[in-house]
């Protein structure tokens, strides 16, 4: 079990972390994180080409890796379909990042223009993996949709506060069919075997690594730490009890009077 | 002839071909995709799709992001 492939629609990935592409110190170090975190997918932002500048910096340096183009910047489901059909244009994959922003400040999605794109773009044929909040009935609503996981966030994008609730994670863990991805507020490596101790499927992160002082290093600790999550959540943890039971046992300590 | 190429006022060859246009910025073989007037130019119409006088074209790629 811990050691199955982690399956949306119809990719399968040994790799149950997805890295971003953005803010590294620069590509070669990028490299060199996505090597070490050994994912297998990394996402990207559709955008203008610089007409000043129309060398593509980061092309090279994805050799091997899926891409996952986002949505990101889009706040209406319009723009965001259209974004969708033109990083499908590339020709590299199907698959599309759904982000619909609702809010400037905390980029929260607007769960209704998420909706509405998502069924869209099912419908046109894409493999849509949705970031939304941590809402169990809006993720129930994006599976009925046809959204191939669901992306909760754990906390605002960026803000590297971590698993903020962990109860809703898990409640869309345990209802949901489709792979649970969490993405977004992973601060360091214990957020990811949080996440994976929850029960997710994977985790999406790109700040956390990108913006550590050593990007390679945290790389490889959130490899370390998604494989013990998950390991952890196969294992099956005992539950959690408000008193203490001894681990060695009470009969045959010292000086404890008759044997009666 | 003029048009709007991602935002600004371009002057282009009169018939270029949106092929031409994506060589003559040095994106052909990237990975780009085109729209013209809000409409999609499929990578296999590049060489048959002509760009008109006051036309609007998005020339977009994949950068760095999360």
């Amino acid at each position: 079990m811990a050691d199955d492939p982690l399956r949306i629609g119809p990719h399968s990935f040994r790799s149950r972390l997805i890295l971003g592409t953005g803010k590294y110190p620069t590509p070669a170090v990028m490299e060199k994180a996505h090597a070490a975190a050994g994912c297998e997918m990394v996402t990207v932002a559709v955008r203008r080409v610089d007409l000043k500048n129309p060398g593509d910096p980061i092309m090279g340096h994805l050799r091997g890796l899926k891409v996952l183009p986002n949505t990101a910047g889009c706040f209406t489901a319009d723009e965001a379909i259209r974004t969708s059909f033109l990083a499908r244009e590339f020709g590299l994959s199907d698959m599309v990042k759904l982000e619909v922003i609702g809010d400037k400040e905390t980029l929260y999605p607007d769960l209704e223009e998420l909706l509405k794109a998502t069924r869209t773009l099912v419908n046109e044929g894409f493999v849509v993996l949705p970031y939304t909040t941590d809402d169990l009935v809006t993720a129930l609503r994006l599976q009925d949709a046809g959204a191939a996981c669901v992306m909760p966030l754990g906390a605002p994008i960026g803000s590297g506060l971590g698993i903020l609730n962990p109860l809703n994670i898990r409640l869309i863990v345990e209802r949901l069919r489709v792979p649970v991805i969490v993405d977004a507020g992973v601060g360091t490596a214990s957020d990811v075997s949080i996440a994976m101790e929850l029960g997710a499927d994977g985790v999406l992160l790109n700040t956390a690594v990108a913006g550590a002082k050593d990007p390679v290093a945290m790389a490889e600790a959130v490899r370390l730490a998604c494989c013990a999550g998950r390991l952890a959540f196969c294992a099956g943890r005992i539950p959690r009890r408000a008193t203490a039971t001894p681990s060695s046992p009470d009969a045959g300590k010292l000086g404890a009077g008759s044997n009666s | 002839m003029r048009v709007r190429l991602n935002g600004q006022e371009r002057e282009v060859e009169n018939g270029a071909t949106v092929a031409a246009l994506v060589e003559s910025l040095g994106l052909a073989g990237q990975p780009i995709a085109v729209e013209m007037n809000r409409r999609i130019v499929p990578k296999s119409r590049f060489r048959e799709t002509t760009v008109n006088e006051g036309d609007t074209l998005e020339v977009v790629t994949f950068v760095g992001g999360g």
